[in-house]
């Protein structure tokens, strides 16, 4: 296939190094006016550092970046934003103690003789909002609004000015059906003006919905440059991995029934400011899967269940024992764990090693008065560590440079090591590679023929059904109902998600 | 049936508040602040009944110029993220380097120049010690305050006097400022005038939103683009040429230099901004609640020197009430971050 074309971004042997690991080796990559790219690879396949490179937040150990035909070596960030190329980055990069509309025109602020024009910033914000359909006062502090809304302002600020290059770094993993839909709408409206896209989503759906082109790096090497409606789904997954994908299609899925085996965990009328009447039943060694949108009250209640929040009303029930979990020391105590799905924040703490990660929880329930033995750390740490597979199978690097889906499995070893009765992982696989996905997925699966009792939360309805022997349905802070999943497939939950409420 | 939050029924007192908070939900510390003002003036005016008089009121301000300039330099530090605990010895060294040259028969209008430079260059020290070097601002800012305490000593180990009339005028002209015992000296004008000239400069420039910009998250302003190792530099060389002012000023109020002056000042100043709600972690607060909480720091002396009481106990209220504001901000700040 010839491209005629002039690329607006090509790159040529792009190349870095973090001392010893080569990140990026010798890697291609261009973008066409008007087109939708995708960036395809595992984590640790150069997806990051790519980016980095080409909106200048990296240096490049060697390689050339050409925009538009001429050199451009970007010193900073700011020297490619001015030059049209902008990144909305995976993690929310904004100041939540800013306005709205700072946050949109920070850098480009209209001034007059006195200074900033706040009443002109506010106006060019909102017609940048408005432009977008995006109802969002200009004037609020960012931090008042939702991860999806900031999400929103994030890409408000990206496309204000003159744009080339817009690069969407995960930008859907914190957005629900609808604001996908929006965002997929402002990007067909961005391809329509000339824009090159740079739309990077482990969502494989989203990709075939938005994208022209694909290109798949692996291991920092690149894999190559396809057009997405010549691609076959499971050869691009099969690019991605390096290895046969069957795996991704057969999944045992933990055969319980429900009626027969004990209850472990039961909650009674269970509420609290965002979620309401709750009643749910886990049976021993059952995986219940929690499905609803963004802000249905399913964190909620994994955050009640593991004694993070207080409930107002309602009782919990463990063993046919009340309990309240009123704190987490107390849950976990219980044997009722939780894994955030802020991996970042409220998860993985990147200055400790590996080994400190994973004894962190035990080592905090058994007391400072009963410190673990640094040689005792480091085995129980390589045995999680050989036990889920994490790579780098080392106890003593720093979780921070693990790459999502390992640090996942890290979070997993910590609560596993306290030996649980109930885990509650929430959004375990969010921003993590296919491989990683399944590896989990599997874990699960397999901690539940163990008779572990699993309450698994995900975004993604397929990956619901694919893990959990029941769902249940959250809609408004309320459960609607709860189906074994056997009787369900994507589109008939889809359908009982999006049923409008006439309850109230 | 129950009803979750946002289900409630629209009450206008209610969504405004709800607007508000969502528009100004950082000035809230300030008004905390202001209203502890207030409560301070009418509980020390009910008790003692003489107390809210222009002389005693004016005085807050005159009395404590120093500490005003000293806290708006402070604030731009600490929005930043930042502290800078050289100010006090800064305002020492300069105010001793000044006493000494005009002493030996410098010129003002070249004297106070220096001293404002001299100051500035510490700051900008600090700046570079932390931007450069990766030290930690207290580190670097402590090693500056030894520095310049040292410096101060040795200009002279005892007090030098002024004589100069051009500073001693900064003090002595009292000019009625309204009808009535209103007076403000040069140095209130002075202090005001930092005070306006921070607060617009943090509210309508691109320097002065970058410094919140990096107080919220330094990495994000990186990344925006923003000008941050400029703008950094740039908030220390602020708070030390706010210093090198405060010497002026403080040598003007006591009409000598002393190379003990301001031990313990620059805590003072960080616990005056702090009650005016900026918060430690940087990102939020206001040159405006850095003067309230001048002021609160001291109408508390005021109040204890009408009860006649050691000023010592000026100390244990102001760590009382730094403590509760710090409290209230971490409430704060948890519950923002919860969201």
């Amino acid at each position: 296939m010839s491209e005629t074309r002039q690329p607006v971004i090509e790159v040529g042997g792009a190349t870095v190094r973090f001392q010893a690991e080569t990140a990026l080796d010798n890697v291609d990559f261009r973008m066409f006016a008007g087109e939708v790219h995708s960036l395809m690879g595992e984590n640790g396949a150069g997806k990051s550092t790519l980016i980095k490179g080409i909106t200048g937040a990296l240096h490049l150990d060697s390689g050339t970046i050409m925009l538009d035909g001429a050199p451009a070596n970007f010193a900073g960030p700011a020297e490619a934003q001015h030059a049209g190329v902008r990144t909305v980055y995976q993690e929310i990069d904004l100041l939540p103690n800013l306005t709205v509309a700072e946050n949109i025109m920070l850098g480009r602020e209209p001034r007059r003789w006195w200074g900033i024009d706040w009443k002109a910033m506010q106006r060019e914000a909102a017609a940048v909002l408005d432009e977008l359909g995006l109802d969002i006062d200009p004037g609020t502090l960012l931090g008042t609004h939702s991860l999806a809304v900031q999400q929103l302002v994030a890409i408000a600020r990206a496309v204000s000015g003159e744009l080339r290059v817009l690069v969407l770094d995960e930008p859907t993993s914190s957005l629900d059906t609808d604001e996908v839909a929006e965002l997929f709408r402002i990007i067909r409206e961005l391809k329509d003006r000339g824009v090159a896209i740079l739309f990077i989503s482990h969502f494989l759906d989203q990709v075939y919905e938005i994208c022209d082109r694909v290109t798949v790096l692996r291991n920092g090497h690149l894999v190559g440059e396809y057009l997405t409606r010549e691609l076959l789904r499971i050869d691009l997954v099969q690019k991605m991995l390096g290895r046969s994908t069957e795996e991704l299609v057969l999944l045992p899925r933990a055969e319980v029934d429900v009626e027969s085996e004990p209850a472990i965990l039961e909650t009674r009328a269970l509420s609290s400011s965002r979620v309401s009447d709750i009643t749910l039943v886990l049976a021993e060694g059952e995986v219940l899967g929690f499905a609803g949108l963004l802000g249905s009250g399913r964190t909620e209640l994994a955050r009640l269940l593991t004694g993070i929040d207080r409930a107002d009303g309602g009782s919990v029930i463990l063993d046919g024992k009340n309990v309240a979990p009123g704190s987490p020391h107390r849950a976990i105590g219980l044997g009722l764990t939780y894994s955030s799905e802020n991996r970042r924040t409220e998860g993985i703490i990147a200055e400790l090693t590996v080994a400190e990660n994973i004894t962190l929880a035990l080592q905090a329930q058994r007391g400072i008065f009963r410190r673990m033995r640094q040689s005792r750390q480091r085995e129980l740490a390589a045995s999680w560590i050989e036990a889920l597979g994490i790579r780098p199978a080392s106890t003593e690097l720093r979780a921070g440079v693990l790459s999502g889906g390992n640090q996942q499995k890290v979070l997993l070893a910590r609560l596993l090591a306290l030996a649980p009765r109930v885990l509650v992982l929430d959004e375990p696989t969010r921003g993590i590679d296919i491989g990683a996905k399944v590896e989990v997925q599997r874990l699960v699966g397999e901690l539940a023929e163990n008779g572990m009792s699993v309450v698994f939360i995900s975004a993604e309805l397929e990956e619901v059904l694919r893990v959990s022997s029941r769902v249940m349905l959250l809609r408004d802070g309320r459960a609607i109902e709860t189906v074994p999943s056997d009787q369900l497939t994507v589109d008939t939950l889809l359908a009982m998600i999006a049923k409008p409420d006439d309850g109230s | 049936m129950t009803m979750t939050k946002p289900a409630v029924a629209p009450n206008p007192v209610a969504s405004a508040v709800q607007k508000f908070l969502s528009r100004r939900g950082s000035w809230v510390p300030v008004f905390a602040a202001l209203l502890i003002l207030i409560i301070m003036f009418v509980g020390a005016q009910a008790y003692f009944g003489n107390f809210l008089t222009p002389r005693v009121i004016s005085s807050l301000l005159l009395d404590n110029a120093y500490l005003l300039i000293l806290a708006v330099g402070m604030t731009f530090v600490i929005l930043t993220g930042g502290i800078d605990l050289s100010v006090g010895a800064v305002m020492a060294f300069t105010g001793m380097l000044g006493a000494s040259l005009l002493r030996d028969g410098s010129p003002v209008t070249v004297v106070v120049p220096v001293m404002l430079l001299v100051g500035a260059a510490l700051g900008l020290g600090v700046g570079i010690l932390v931007q450069y070097f990766g030290v930690q601002p207290f580190i670097a800012s402590l090693a500056a305050m030894f520095a310049a305490r040292g410096l101060a000593f040795m200009v002279s180990l005892s007090s030098i006097r002024v004589e100069e009339p051009a500073i001693l005028w900064l003090q002595g002209t009292r000019i009625q400022a309204a009808p009535g015992s209103w007076f403000i000296t040069p140095t209130g004008i002075l202090a005001l005038l930092v005070v306006v000239i921070g607060t617009l400069v943090l509210a309508y420039t691109r320097f002065g939103r970058t410094i919140y910009a990096i107080g919220g998250n330094e990495q994000s302003a990186r990344l925006m683009g923003l000008p941050v190792v400029r703008t950094k530099l740039l908030a220390y060389t602020i708070s030390g040429l706010c210093a090198g002012l405060a010497g002026v000023v403080f040598t003007a109020y006591t009409g000598a230099s002393y190379p003990l002056n301001g031990i313990g000042t620059e805590l003072d100043t960080i616990a005056a901004v702090v009650i005016g709600g900026t918060l430690l972690t940087g990102g939020s607060g206001y040159v405006l609640g850095s003067m309230i909480g001048v002021f609160v720091y001291g109408a508390i002396k005021s109040v204890i020197s009408f009860l006649g009481a050691e000023q010592s106990w000026t100390r244990i209220t102001i760590g009382g009430l730094l403590l509760v504001f710090v409290v209230v901000q971490r409430v704060i700040v948890a519950r923002s971050s919860r969201r």
